[in-house]
Parts: C-alpha cells; structure tokens; sequence
C-alpha cells in the first residue's frame, strides 16, 4: 500500500513539472475537459437536484413540527454546498471518468502503445497524464459549482411542492441567502480541487501500471474507482477538518 | 525537418554479458554479441527463451540486472540512448496508438517534438508511408487495417524517426505467408536504401534465412551460436539443429 502511494505521489510530482508543457498539449486537454464536462454535466444536476430534494424532503416535516422550517433553505445550502456536492459528484466522476481513464490507458500499457511512445522518446506523463489531470482538476469544480446550484434548486422544489413542508420560494432563498456565505462555497470547491486530484492520479497510475491482458485492465478499473472512493472520504475528513481552521 | 535527422548511418551495437531475472526466474543469463554498422543481425529461439526481453532492453525499456550495451563503443542505460542516437523500434503488435489515425500514428514522433509544420509533418507520412507500399489510408484508423498494414504502419512510424538502429521484435508472427514475404523485402529493402543497422528476432525460419546477416540462437536466456546463415545450417550443435530443422512429420503423429 506504502509503495502505491509513493508511486502516486511521484507521478503526480512529475506531472506537476510537466505542467511548462500544457500548452503544447492543450488540444488534448481541451478533449479531456470536453469529454469530462459532457459525459458528466446531466449526470451530475440530476443526482444533486435529487439530493436537495432529498434532503429538504427528511429534514424539511421535523423542523415545521418544531415551527424551524424556515432555517431549511440554509440547512439545504450548507449541506449541498459544503459536503454532499463535492463528495457525490467527486464519487459519481471517480466512477464514470477515473474508470475510463484507468481503462483506456491500461489498455495502452497493455498493448505496448505506452511502451511505442517511450521508444518515441514521448513522455507518457506527459502525453497521457497532464491532460487527463488538468482536464479532471479544471472540469470537477465546475459540475460541482453547476452540482451545488441543481441541489438548491431541487431543495426549493420540495420545500414549495410538499403539503408536509409548505415553504415559499422567496422564504427558502431567503434564509439560504443568510446562512451560506461565499467561503462556504470556496470551502467545497477547495475539496472538490483535491479530490479531483486525487482521482486523476490514482486513476492514471492504476492503468499505467496495468499488467496482463482483458482481466488486467478489468482489476486496474476496478482499483482505479475503489481506491479513488475510499480515498475521497477519508481525505473529506482532513481537508474539513483543515478548512475548519480559516472557518473559525 | 530538423537538420539533427538528416544523417543516416547505421550504428554499432555491442551486448555484453546482459542478466535479466524476472521475480527469481532468470530470463537473460549473460548475453553477449557484437553487431556491425549497416548489418542485419537476427536473433532467433523458441518462445520464452528471452527474444523480446532482449530487444527491450537495447531500446531500454527494460534495465538490466547486470551487463551492459553499447552504442557506438558507448555505453547507453535505459531510455538516455534516445538523446544520442536515433533507435526505433516496430513492435511485435504493431502498437498503433488506436485513438490516433494512421496519418497521426505515423507523424506522431514530429509532431510531439515539434518538428516541423503540419504541411510539412503531412509530407513526410505520405512519404513513409509509400516507402512500405501504402497510400491514402492517413484518415484510416488501426481499426480498420489488416495485420500486414498494421505492421507495415508500424514500420512507417519507425522510418519517420529515421533511425540508425532499427529493432523489429516478430515482425512475421500472425501474418500469412504472402505477407510475411512482403514485410521481410520491406526489411531488406529499408536496410539497403537507409543504411541503418537491424536487428529482427523472429522465430520464423524462412525470414531469418531469408533476410539475415548473421544469426544469434538463443535458447533459454542464453546465446548458443552465432554466424552467417551458412554456419548456422552446418552448426554440429544438436539444439542448434533441432530448431533449425524441425518438421511436422505425418507419419511420426500417428499413433
């Protein structure tokens, strides 16, 4: 496990000194961004308009029953805008680009097309993993941003539409517009950074080092989205516990 | 083109005492050969006997556990060679990029490094390509080629290098006869008109035979003879002879 992480760690080293070569690359990181943004973006508003509603829809009958009901707009906002949208999104991309990633250069390993580039004296860090990095790290924040803005809206849609609820609009933006400062959303925008990081290294190291054929590539993937999901939550607690820090 | 590609002679290669073990299991006990400028050297043996491990470690895929290559009387450690000499390499898959078309897989060497205008990198593909017998397939993907294109695609992107080594690692395995010839006059061919010095492993007997300089048997990670083709035939070696003549016999499977 120590040795994964240390070969991680020097990946992503090495394509922190690629970045001078971005732009040499930015066709690719262009495809990249393309393809994250558009394979995800419906993906992403759909399962955060759900979550709001969610959300609003358990907590929204227990604080009317203690006349709260009011404080929902701000419970919704925090919770979308600080934990549930950069987590869930962050674990929804994990799952759909980490494992394409992992899978479309393990394939690559696999089938020496890695190799052909070395002997080209082409980087694969360079040719492979700065674009996919760059386009994941500028990519998930911006689902994110869209993410957190779906889930208040889904929220508001219960609040107004359940009998059990009964709050207006203006009331739930109201009090979300009191509770949810701008840092609030920088603070999940600052996890969703890491976190996407975090998943385009884990996932270009899975399929960098695949071996063996199909059933290589098939663990590499499957490595790739684990390792990425357990590693966004265990990072979601010190990266909170760290923004605590700057909160208070 | 950048000039630094213009010149175009074959190198030296000299494999001494090289040990690779993979996990425990010794795949290379201490090779050694020497390899002329210009020449086409054969490396041949059955399968697993450390063929391919030894080509990756002269393009310096791999690195050795013990032993060393040279270059030009220089000694090269693992991919640094490329700074020095060109080395290309066509692999036994061919190892098209499969997102890339073929017009892409074949400039991609000047276009990562910047050599060159898109007109210009466009000329060369055609170029290469017609050298191994192939035209208007640059908006083709590796998909829809045949394995003898592929390989022939392969050696085209090898060729954009213009390199003074040439490695081929089974560059007739999966092809049928027709094209195995094909492929083994393009080797011929490319070696005359390019001057660079080859290096094919192949266990395809009538393409070492064909093609060959000098041979090298290797037989369970170690050289066990090497000569022209002639001294091979008449190696009193009986392992030697064994591959070098063994037939299915008819007769001899029934039971």
């Amino acid at each position: 496990m120590f040795h994964n992480i240390g070969e991680m760690m020097v990946l992503f080293w090495r394509t922190l000194c690629a970045w001078p070569q971005a732009w040499n690359q930015r066709r690719k990181i262009l495809d990249q961004m393309f393809e994250i943004g558009n394979a995800s973006l419906l993906m992403a508003c759909v399962l955060s308009l759900f979550l709001g509603g969610v959300i609003a829809l358990q907590s929204g009958p227990v604080l009317r029953e203690r006349g709260l009901v009011s404080l929902l707009g701000g419970l919704v906002g925090l919770s979308i805008a600080k934990e549930l949208a950069p987590v869930m999104i962050s674990v929804l991309i994990a799952g759909r680009i980490g494992s394409a990633m992992a899978a479309e250069i393990g394939s690559m390993t696999v089938y020496q097309e890695v190799d052909a580039l070395r002997t080209m004296n082409i980087n694969p860090t360079h040719y492979l993993v700065l674009p996919r990095l760059i386009g994941i790290v500028v990519m998930l924040p911006m689902l994110v941003v869209l993410s957190i803005l779906a889930g208040w809206f889904g929220g508001a849609l219960v609040a107004t539409n359940n009998t059990g609820i009964a709050l207006s609009f203006d009331a739930y933006f109201n009090n979300l517009r009191q509770v949810v400062n701008v840092k609030d959303v920088v603070s999940g925008l600052c996890k969703s950074f890491a976190f996407a990081a975090m998943i385009g290294v884990v996932s270009c190291h899975q399929g960098l080092k695949t071996q063996g054929g199909p059933r290589g590539i098939g663990r590499s993937v499957t490595k790739a989205v684990v390792n990425s999901i357990v590693l966004i939550l265990i990072l979601d607690y010190f990266l909170t516990r760290f923004l605590m820090v700057f909160e208070q | 083109m950048n000039p630094t590609l213009n010149t175009q002679t074959g190198i030296s290669l000299e494999v001494r005492g090289l040990h690779k073990s993979f996990s425990g299991q010794p795949v290379l006990q201490g090779v050694d050969f020497f390899v002329e400028p210009g020449e086409i050297f054969v490396v041949m043996g059955p399968s697993g006997s450390g063929k391919s491990v030894l080509l990756k470690h002269i393009v310096g895929l791999e690195l050795p556990d013990a032993g060393e290559i040279l270059l030009n009387e220089q000694i090269v450690r693992g991919l640094g060679s490329f700074s020095q000499y060109r080395v290309g390499m066509v692999f036994q898959s061919g190892a098209l990029l499969n997102s890339l078309t073929v017009g892409e897989n074949v400039g991609l060497y000047l276009t990562e490094h910047r050599i060159g205008t898109p007109e210009e990198i466009a000329q060369i593909v055609a170029q290469k390509l017609q050298i191994v017998g192939l035209k208007n397939i640059e908006h083709k993907f590796p998909s829809e080629l045949s394995g003898g294109m592929k390989k022939r695609v392969a050696i085209a992107r090898a060729l954009v290098i213009e390199p003074q080594l040439m490695l081929y690692d089974e560059p007739t395995a999966e092809l049928d006869p027709l094209m195995a010839v094909v492929i083994a006059n393009e080797i011929l061919r490319l070696n005359q008109t390019m001057h660079s010095t080859s290096i094919v492993v192949s266990h395809d007997r009538e393409l070492v035979f064909g093609i060959a300089d000098r041979i090298a048997i290797i037989v369970e990670g170690k050289i066990l003879v090497v000569g022209t083709p002639d001294q091979i035939r008449s190696s009193p070696n009986p392992l030697v002879q064994s591959f070098i003549t063994a037939n299915v016999s008819k007769d001899r499977n029934v039971v």
